[in-house]
């Protein structure tokens, strides 16, 4: 009997203490909103927000709701998180493998992008991109064609439209494409195993990638177009095009900050993730006669991978919440949408804040869930 | 079980700490604000983080401007001195809850009187000591005489968190004009934006666009347009709960008003102690006990008038002789054919 009260009493009286403190501090706020004359509550949501987005994924006017205001900016985080995950991803890994490489410039090029770009503080990165780099660009009218038809100026880069006929088909055609794939690959696992014999599954996939949709256009009637921007007149001295697609300076000048910046915390995650391999599991393998490259892909890569997932999970969540330093130049993101505009509208601190707080922590517990799952896939199956 | 006793008692000590605390804030007495103001020995003022003629600081801290002076003057009403004043700059998104958090006492910066903002939020507006309206800036070679030329697609930069992003919303939906709202949390950075070409319009009130064409590269090229699309009067904010201090801020505000109605300066104002008109002794604090009310003395006013000066005079040192707007327009007094009007000091 005393064995369990010595067990329990202090856990209860935590878990008693934590609630009490939760509570007190509820009531403490909801005492000095009443003082003060402030309402609680979430109806706000569903009013109209009168005020306009610059940049939105869906469809939004001012008419719309706050709470469709808060999905504006939630997709606006989303995507800049994106793309910037994917391109830190993919530089990090050329940056990281650069640094192990045996070449002198190419090795020390890669150590000097790091040290360079991840001590600079983000902030003052996103200005530099935002105020000194891309406002370096031409005005509308005096911007170049690159490729011919995407325009690159002060006001944003100007990208073709694609103006899709049966765009279903294609998309069928792509989903047949992967599904076939997969078959493809669980068959080659299977000729493998039982009969030995290896067939190139990666030159199949590419060819029925190409080929499925391609036969798309030919017989499934489907049709693409492009819509080029074409410059037109704002006034005598201001120009801007219409058509096509629009990329917000803001955009681009955040994509390049996050990424460059997250890009050499990944490389070193890469890097440190291929020195982790012991140097006898490579010789090992070339013992046994793989090649080079069956070396790289079978042998060391599998065992970093176990040692590059964790932090660069971190890294990733990282970049997502350094995204809401959107703010400071404009982007239209879910900090500057609804925790700034929103909640100066409506006056709704506490609504608003604890929302875009909850927000964010779903985000990252996603993000993490994704990644830990693929971390579990990878590593080491005792048998 | 001794041990857990101890424990115990902790925890009760903690929340004895935390509520004695809470208590304090919770009884909201008859003017705290003043108590604590007298107590502390300055006044917590917000401000803008720099707009010339209405706060702006210079190089060594000293700040100047029309919403700069009500502060001074309430710090020379409560405290007898008008320096006895902490500045801090807010940006558009953070005055409000600056103000409802108890950070500072008075919001004065160039903040719009409108119905949801006084009803909903926990504030309460004490006057206007700027009437003002929402206009564009364009650059002059663009040959745009009026906001009727605006075309679809026009870039529009501005600030966060301002009842300017709702009347741009109202002005170019009621013309079916598709525009881009680039929105920027500094007023820095916006005119940087602007400045860089970025957007072809900038729009804010009248008065700020006057103050902020002087930081720009070249401001004889930009030419404010001459329609205005709202009403914006601009004034003192103060948090709700604590009447008397509304009324400190709202009387010191109406006597430097009331003080330039009757040609009472800061250089005249001791002599006007001996004036034939009772209500010029009133405003000096020759006559009648209107401090009493406050809880404050009788030369209440009459410290604000020689330390801060009347309206007209804080006028003309930070708004006209500063050049941004030498034309009162409706900042007029009522006697003069402006606007300005306040309830008689009696």
């Amino acid at each position: 009997m005393n064995n369990i009260i010595k067990k329990f009493i202090p856990q209860i009286l935590a878990i008693l203490f934590v609630v009490l403190i939760f509570g007190f501090l509820t009531l403490n706020a909801q005492t000095n909103m009443d003082n003060r004359g402030i309402d609680f509550g979430f109806g706000f949501l569903s009013q109209e927000s009168s005020f306009d987005v610059q940049f939105s994924l869906i469809e939004y006017s001012g008419s719309d709701s706050y709470a469709r205001a808060f999905l504006v900016g939630l997709l606006n985080t989303l995507l800049v998180s994106f793309i910037s995950i994917i391109i830190c991803t993919i530089l990090g890994v050329i940056i990281g493998v650069a640094r192990l490489s045996s070449n002198y410039l190419i090795k020390n090029s890669a150590a000097w992008y790091v040290e360079f770009f991840r001590n600079i503080p983000l902030l003052l990165q996103i200005f530099f991109w935002y105020y000194a780099a891309l406002r370096a660009l031409p005005m509308p009218e005096k911007a170049n064609a690159w490729f011919g038809v995407t325009y690159m100026t002060v006001k944003g880069y100007y990208i073709p439209a694609m103006v899709w006929e049966n765009l279903n088909v294609f998309l069928y055609c792509g989903l047949a494409a992967i599904i076939a794939i997969i078959v493809l690959r669980n068959y080659a696992i299977k000729l493998r195993d039982t009969q030995g014999k290896q067939i190139p599954v990666f030159l199949y996939s590419v060819a029925l990638l190409i080929v499925l949709p391609l036969l798309s256009f030919l017989f499934g009637g489907v049709s693409l177009d492009f819509e080029i921007p074409e410059l037109k007149k704002l006034s005598k001295i201001s120009y801007i095009y219409e058509g096509g697609i629009s990329l917000p300076p803001e955009l681009i000048a955040l994509v390049l900050a996050l990424s460059l910046y997250t890009s050499t915390f990944v490389a070193e995650c890469v890097r440190a993730g291929i020195e982790g391999v012991s140097k006898g599991q490579k010789e090992a393998a070339a013992s046994v006669g793989l090649t080079p490259n069956q070396v790289l892909k079978l042998v060391i890569m599998p065992q970093a991978l176990r040692i590059i997932i964790p932090p660069t999970t971190n890294q990733y969540l990282n970049l997502t919440k350094n995204s809401s330093l959107a703010a400071a130049i404009a982007y239209p993101d879910l900090v500057l949408v609804f925790a700034g505009t929103a909640l100066m509208q409506t006056g709704k601190a506490i609504e608003i804040v604890s929302i875009t707080m909850l927000t964010y922590l779903t985000i990252s517990l996603t993000i993490a869930a994704i990644m830990n799952w693929y971390n579990k896939k990878i590593e080491i199956k005792e048998k | 079980m001794f041990k857990i006793i101890k424990q115990l008692t902790s925890v009760v000590a903690m929340f004895a700490v935390l509520f004695a605390f809470s208590t304090e804030t919770m009884a909201a007495k008859k003017s705290k604000t003043l108590e604590n103001t007298k107590k502390r020995g300055f006044v917590r003022c917000g401000v803008s983080q720099g707009l010339p003629g209405f706060s702006n600081a210079d190089e060594s801290g000293n700040w100047t401007g029309i919403d700069v002076d009500v502060c001074r003057a309430v710090a020379a009403a409560t405290l007898g001195d008008a320096t006895k004043v902490k500045f801090t700059p807010l940006s558009a998104k953070e005055r409000f809850t600056a103000l409802t958090s108890g950070e500072i006492d008075i919001l004065s910066r160039n903040t719009t009187w409108t119905l949801s903002r006084d009803a909903d939020i926990g504030l309460t507006f004490v006057g206007v000591n700027f009437y003002d309206g929402q206009g564009f800036m364009v650059r002059k070679g663009s040959g745009i005489a009026s906001t009727s030329e605006f075309k679809n697609g026009t870039s529009v930069c501005t600030n966060l968190g301002t009842t300017t992003e709702l009347n741009m919303r109202d002005f170019f939906d009621s013309r079916g004009i598709s525009y881009e709202p680039v929105v920027f949390e500094k007023a820095d950075e916006v005119v940087a934006a602007y400045d860089a070409g970025r957007c072809d319009t900038y729009t804010t009130d009248k008065s700020g666009l006057a103050a902020q064409r002087t930081k720009l590269s070249a401001p004889d090229d930009h030419v404010v347009l001459p329609e205005t699309i709202s009403k914006e009067p601009l004034g003192p904010v103060v948090r709700q709960g604590d009447s008397v201090w509304e009324d400190i801020v709202r009387w010191s505000l109406n006597t430097m008003i009331e003080a330039e109605e009757y040609g009472v300066n800061s250089s005249n104002a001791d002599m006007m102690k001996t004036s034939n008109n009772p209500a010029i002794k009133r405003l000096v604090g020759a006559e009648g006990e209107l401090g009493a009310a406050f809880g404050l003395d009788n030369e209440w006013n009459l410290r604000i008038i020689k330390q801060v000066g009347n309206y007209g005079e804080s006028y003309k040192r930070n708004i006209a002789d500063t050049g941004i707007l030498p034309d009162r327009g409706p900042n007029e007094l009522w006697t003069k054919g402006g606007i300005l009007y306040v309830p008689p000091a009696r």
